[in-house]
């Protein structure tokens, strides 16, 4: 039939004009709100933008005044004096000294822990530790300073006579105790998923359990370990509060744990906390600081990664 | 022949020892931290009163108080989980569902975890040229917000998407099946599914705030603050007013921190007392994470 278009087929084509309509919108929606949670997800690399922008664009303001060598070879760290001094290794030395009494409670402590809980010990044993143990890790950290002042420092004051209030020891001490869950928990992850298989092939040769856990388990969580040491000297280094209150605010080159020294973090607070004017030296120099801090900790997370990355990959 | 019975003793033996070094060196750690709250208790609950906590700190240890701490706490929390909680479970959604795997989203999850990594105070540093002096928003509870918004934006952002992966995919199929769009799939299937992982990811993130001091330091929050930011309520239209995001403040671990950081012995017992306090809030809201990880995971049977 040629006649016009029965009243039927004109209905249907505007409901199908109409749907198809509400589909463009919705399409519109949703493209739209993939966008908003996109840039949700890019702000994470605005942020680190950010950081490196500040610290870049105000250490280039402080290495306008102080050379770069003397910055980095320099042996003295007076940035409030007349005749200012710019030497960060003072600083590099407090942070590493701290950072290695911290690890040297953490990291044997952290891997015995591990071993233990994911190889020995029984199931209720391990849920009711593990729980325990991630305790350590939410306690703010300008309380374990105060411990530190406030505990450990007259304590080590016993044993050792001659022991300033302020030491490398005690803060280190403290700061191992604060990262040995650190540790534990990503140390204990790795040997978990080493499969089964590995560990009956041991057994069946006729190994007992320590045996099996240091010759066959450890060596094959290896990665994943390394990545939790990593991650421990990542957080050793970046921690401010414990060793701003315990370990003393004066810059000192030295090697001596029971001498008082000033890390970079420390440095930072105690020049926020005083009267520096904005875009004076003694300013940019915490930016300079910063810098430093950021490059050392972000070769370790990368380190980290990639160590995380083989040991994922592994299984 | 070997004696073989002799090797398996020494190797039971060898375990035994194991076991109890392996005991021991997972108390080093708990113990530690017994000793440190009974030290906090013994030093510092003398000194809680009603007078301390709703006094202002002053320059006498017995009428000192931690009245604009706990309100500034609770002023800069609010603003970093008004934050962080929309941007972190938006940023999570997008990773879990929307983003394709090219270079792009490698970017952003290679940066999502390395800034899980960086020092807090670094989140200070650029907080403090940036927000302060160059968006010029100066030394307030805005800045302080956000400032902790972006440190623990990683931790809600890590904790959603452990939430959302676990959703099986059946679920996510029958949804499109009965043709749902890729976001009503998401809005009214996957998030209300995740909201206990993401209540428990953002509890964990808030806990970690609330002790954060060396950021908030560094952006200039001040230590000795005898007034408190104007209430955001008034009695006059309309009622509710913004001043008090631009205001100078401080937080709870600042003032332990400034008053730790004096040589009186008094003053230590006040920051005792504050770290009581503090220690409360973080181990009560961990506990309460931790029942709801437990409930969630008893509940949810795929």
């Amino acid at each position: 039939m040629s006649n016009p278009l029965p009243a039927k087929i004109k209905r249907l084509r505007k409901r199908t004009a109409a749907s198809n309509r509400q589909r463009m919108w919705r399409d519109v929606r949703e493209r739209g709100i993939e966008g908003l949670l996109f840039m949700a997800a890019a702000l994470s690399v605005l942020v680190t933008v950010g950081i490196v922008g500040v610290l870049l664009y105000e250490s280039a303001q402080f290495f306008r005044h102080v050379s770069v060598v003397e910055f980095l070879t320099g042996t003295v760290w007076t940035p409030s004096f007349a005749n200012p001094k710019f030497g960060i290794l003072p600083l590099v030395s407090g942070t590493l000294l701290t950072t290695g009494v911290a690890l040297a409670v953490a990291l044997p402590v952290g891997t015995v822990v591990a071993i233990y809980l994911s190889e020995f010990a029984p199931f209720a044993v391990r849920e009711l530790l593990k729980p325990m143990l991630e305790l350590l890790s939410a306690v703010p950290t300008v309380v374990y300073g105060y411990f530190a002042i406030g505990f450990v420092a007259p304590m080590l004051q016993q044993v050792i006579p001659d022991l300033p209030t302020f030491s490398v020891l005690s803060a280190g001490l403290v700061m191992g105790i604060m990262i040995i869950p650190y540790v534990s928990s990503l140390s204990e992850d790795a040997m978990r998923s080493v499969p089964m298989l590995l560990r009956e092939g041991s057994y069946a040769l006729g190994a007992n359990k320590i045996r099996t856990a240091l010759g066959v388990v450890f060596p094959s969580a290896l990665s994943g370990i390394g990545a939790a040491y990593i991650l421990g000297v990542s957080r050793a280094i970046g921690e401010t509060m414990i060793v701003a209150i315990a370990a003393g605010m004066q810059p000192k080159l030295t090697a001596n744990p029971t001498e008082p020294a000033a890390t970079m973090t420390a440095f930072i607070v105690q020049v926020s906390l005083g009267d520096a004017a904005h875009g004076s030296v003694e300013y940019q120099s915490i930016f300079a600081t910063g810098l430093m801090l950021f490059l050392m900790t972000l070769t370790f997370n990368i380190l980290g990664y990639i160590l995380r990355r083989r040991f994922h990959q592994a299984y | 022949m070997l004696d073989s019975s002799r090797l398996i003793l020494r190797g039971k033996r060898q375990d035994a020892i194991f076991n109890i070094i392996g005991i021991l060196f997972t108390l080093v750690g708990i113990v530690t931290l017994a000793i440190l709250v009974v030290d906090l208790m013994i030093d510092g609950s003398p000194r809680l009163s009603y007078q301390f906590m709703t006094s202002f700190p002053s320059r006498r240890p017995e009428n000192a108080g931690i009245l604009s701490a706990w309100v500034g706490t609770l002023m800069v929390i609010s603003v970093t989980l008004a934050t962080a909680v929309p941007i972190g479970v938006a940023a999570a959604v997008y990773l879990e569902e929307y983003a394709p795997k090219n270079w792009v989203t490698t970017l952003i999850e290679i940066n999502i975890s390395n800034l899980a990594g960086v020092p807090s105070i670094i989140y200070g540093l650029m907080a403090l040229g940036l927000l302060v002096y160059q968006f010029k928003l100066g030394r307030s509870v805005l800045v302080g917000g956000l400032t902790l918004a972006l440190l623990v934006l990683p931790i809600v952002i890590v904790a959603t998407r452990e939430a959302i992966r676990s959703i099986p995919g059946s679920i996510r199929e029958a949804a499109y099946a009965a043709g749902a769009t890729k976001w009503q799939v998401i809005r009214y299937h996957l998030i209300p599914y995740s909201m206990g992982g993401i209540a428990t990811g953002t509890i964990i993130a808030m806990s970690r705030a609330i002790g954060e001091t060396a950021p908030l330091i560094t952006i200039g929050a001040l230590a000795y603050v005898p007034f408190l930011p104007p209430p955001p309520v008034q009695s006059t239209a309309p009622f509710v007013n913004a001043e008090w995001l631009h205001s100078g403040f401080t937080v709870l671990p600042i003032q332990m921190f400034n008053w730790v950081s004096r040589p009186q012995a008094k003053f230590h017992e006040n920051a005792a007392a504050t770290g009581l306090v503090l220690i409360f809030f973080t181990l009560a809201i961990n506990g309460v994470a931790m029942y709801l990880r437990y409930r969630i995971r008893k509940n949810l049977k795929w």
